[in-house]
């Protein structure tokens, strides 16, 4: 057994799980409060990436950048961009294409979400291509911080270790998703605004006759759920380099995944299903069965909808009538 | 909702509403009481008719007849697909968005069934049941643990299923030869004689899925006026009230979902035979997307009008965005002004994702409505009336 090899990988799927976690709040905000899977969701997430790109073009970025006061400025730039304009765009998603259907039979804001989710992939690809496109990783991807596990041998059975390199990277992105995490558990928790999310979230029109205003308090958590896509978006960016048109419905449906199998409307749970999903996908691939890793993750939902559809931390949804 | 109620209007078949405003009235109600046959005159007068019109202008200045009855005979493949998930999201209200996996099953089915590669040849004609009853299976198999989820959950678990069949098929290299996909299917053979379709002339394969398709709409006719298709609409507009009117809403469900998997099998078995080849790239999510479209463009719940919405959406896809790019090109040969050279094929998705979400704002009763579902769609205030309307004389 490599305890090398394990430990890496779990760096890995910590990276893509916070990924997978921060798209998968998106998912589950929107569902607690308006009961709707925003099939978007994951384009949203897509179209990040792209605005990071367009950023970068824009500025003239080109590759790592060495000097440290210059990187923060440049990734606070990239986060600061990415998150406003993605949220800006789930405003006028709700605005446009849910709101008007809100009293409307279930059936039809799922269809108008699909829409949706085709007219952000093939706007990306009308204004760049269908084509993968590299985009600078500011941070080196190279440099962090590389050791080895200790390794023994009890009575034959030996634990080797190969190098493992934990790079700034991966750390940058799992810290930064945390910390959106908890500040967003603080928002929810402790705010005034929080407080008129939780509420329209467990019953519109009382909310509504306590004086919350419905309209602003559903956009502002379109608003929270695509930044937070839009900052899984930059992370992305900064990961792997390269962005596709198409990279939203995969990660989009892995992320729903997460969202259902922590528990959906909670957030918490979203967060423990996207990293669980995350090795899930990332050890599947280990042990031989990368071609099978998506089936794996889909066949993981189908389970868990049909006999845990409440997940791990969810609780018991009414049917709406 | 205005025009007048002719007595033997009791279902909003579109061809019944049409033969019954011949000006014979006794001919009305000879076809309206005979709804099969009017389906299947429908249908012949349109088969004989649809040749014969591309030899007109303007149609005949944009291909040969022959490239014209392929494209019909091609057309047949999403107007059965169409009419098929109309079933499941028109009339019973369940949303599918894996019904692509299907289709993959019954293509798949045939190329297992009539292939060098598995050594088998079954004919065409009894392998168009198989591929349905395997599809149906599937559906039955997919369904049976799903249908009890609210409706939303249903249509993630569908769109999980219909990415996990093309995974399935495409790494199964043993049993479907993974990525290269079977090839070299054998065709179907001309009933009663021993000549095979050939590969050159279109006009078999055009007339076969004519015959499927008749055959399939009058079925649905019959079904959607039966006990079950009144089953299908009372769950669909409120399940609640269905299930405690004694209406079993999971078999129910999962009628509909098997019949509507039949139906996307048949469309996968007349496809493969027609290609000779299938692959796992054939079925991808787009393919359920674009049925989706045809179904909500031509008017939910409304069988005439989801196939006709279907053939349309298909002609305008492989032949209008083509004739449209090159009007365009000789119009205006340095680009259209402002946005420069504009390939309308590339925008196909986005047209259709345009149309869904404009359709459901504006029309969500599709461009052939059908009435009940107009009155489900609509706001709570006019379906009221609708409903009233809608009282059986």
């Amino acid at each position: 057994m490599d305890a090398g090899i394990l430990t890496q990988q779990t760096i890995n799927a910590l990276t893509i799980g916070a990924m997978y976690a921060l798209i998968a709040l998106g998912y589950t905000m929107v569902y607690g409060i308006i009961e709707l899977i925003n099939f978007a969701h994951g384009d949203v997430f897509m179209v990040g990436s792209f605005a990071t790109l367009w950023l970068l073009a824009t500025f003239g970025v080109e590759g790592t950048i060495n000097d440290p006061a210059r990187l923060v400025i440049v990734l606070i730039a990239m986060f600061a961009f990415a998150m406003v304009t993605m949220g800006l765009v789930g405003v006028v998603i709700e605005r446009f294409a849910y709101r008007p259907l809100r009293r409307a039979p279930r059936l039809a804001p799922l269809i108008t979400a699909i829409g949706v989710s085709f007219i952000l992939q093939n706007l990306i690809q009308a204004t760049y291509s269908t084509a993968d496109f590299n985009i600078p990783q500011v941070i080196d991807p190279q440099a962090g911080v590389s050791f080895t596990m200790p390794t023994f041998n009890v009575g034959g059975f030996a634990v080797t270790s190969s190098a493992v390199t934990a790079s700034w990277v991966h750390l940058f992105i799992v810290v930064l998703a945390v910390a959106m995490m908890v500040a967003l558990q603080l928002f929810v928790r402790r705010t005034r605004l929080g407080r008129a999310m939780r509420s329209t979230a467990i019953d519109r029109e009382a909310a509504q006759l306590m004086g919350v205003d419905i309209n602003t308090t559903i956009a502002l958590t379109f608003f929270i759920g695509s930044a937070l896509a839009g900052a899984a978006g930059v992370a992305w960016a900064l990961n792997y380099g390269h962005t596709k048109f198409d990279i939203g419905f995969q990660a989009g449906l892995k992320s729903f995944t997460a969202a259902v199998l922590g528990g959906i409307g909670n957030t918490t749970g979203a967060a423990i299903g996207g990293f669980l999903i995350a090795f899930v996908e990332v050890f599947s691939s280990q042990l031989g069965y990368a071609r099978w890793s998506e089936a794996i993750v889909f066949s993981i939902l189908i389970l868990v909808l049909v006999f845990k559809p409440t997940g791990i931390m969810g609780q018991q949804l009414a049917e709406r009538a | 909702m205005n025009a007048p109620r002719l007595p033997v209007l009791r279902s909003d078949s579109a061809a019944r509403q049409w033969f019954a405003g011949l000006p014979s009235s006794r001919t009305g109600q000879f076809f309206g009481n005979h709804q099969s046959l009017s389906v299947i005159v429908g249908m012949s007068i349109a088969t004989a008719i649809l040749p014969f019109i591309v030899l007109l202008p303007p149609f005949s200045g944009f291909g040969n007849q022959t490239d014209f009855v392929d494209g019909f005979a091609q057309a047949g493949v999403w107007v059965l697909l169409a009419i098929g998930l109309n079933v499941v999201v028109g009339l019973a209200g369940l949303l599918d968005l894996g019904y692509a996996a299907f289709f993959a099953i019954g293509a798949y089915t045939y190329a297992y069934g009539a292939s060098p590669f598995s050594g088998n040849h079954i004919p065409f004609w009894p392998m168009l049941l198989v591929g349905a009853a395997v599809a149906a299976m599937f559906g039955l198999l997919l369904g049976a643990p799903t249908l009890r989820l609210r409706g939303d959950y249903l249509a993630i678990v569908t769109l999980g299923f219909g990415e996990i069949v093309p995974v399935v098929f495409n790494n199964s290299d043993q049993y479907t030869n993974g990525t290269n996909g079977i090839t070299a299917l054998y065709q179907p053979i001309i009933p009663f004689t021993s000549t095979s379709f050939g590969f050159g002339n279109p006009v078999p394969y055009y007339l076969t899925v004519a015959a499927i398709i008749a055959i399939a709409m009058a079925l649905l006719y019959r079904l959607q006026d039966s006990r079950l298709g009144r089953a299908w609409m009372a769950v669909r507009e409120d399940e609640l009230a269905a299930a405690s009117m004694g209406i079993n809403t999971v078999t129910t469900k999962l009628l509909a979902f098997a019949i509507g998997a039949s139906t996307s099998g048949l469309a996968g078995v007349y496809l493969s035979s027609k290609l000779a080849i299938v692959s796992p790239t054939q079925f991808g999510f787009t393919v359920s997307f674009t049925v989706l479209a045809m179904v909500v463009l031509g008017g939910m719940g409304n069988i005439w009008g989801v196939a006709a919405g279907a053939f349309v959406i298909y002609e305008i896809q492989s032949q209008g965005l083509k004739q449209l790019d090159g009007f365009v090109g000789s119009w205006f040969p340095n680009g259209l002004p402002v946005v420069g050279h504009v390939e309308f094929l590339n925008y196909q998705y986005l047209l259709y994702g345009l149309a869904l979400v404009g359709m459901m704002l504006l029309r969500p009763e599709g461009l052939f409505p059908s009435r009940r579902r107009r009155a489900e769609l609509h706001d709570v205030d006019d379906s009221a009336a609708a409903n009233e309307e809608l009282v059986e004389p």
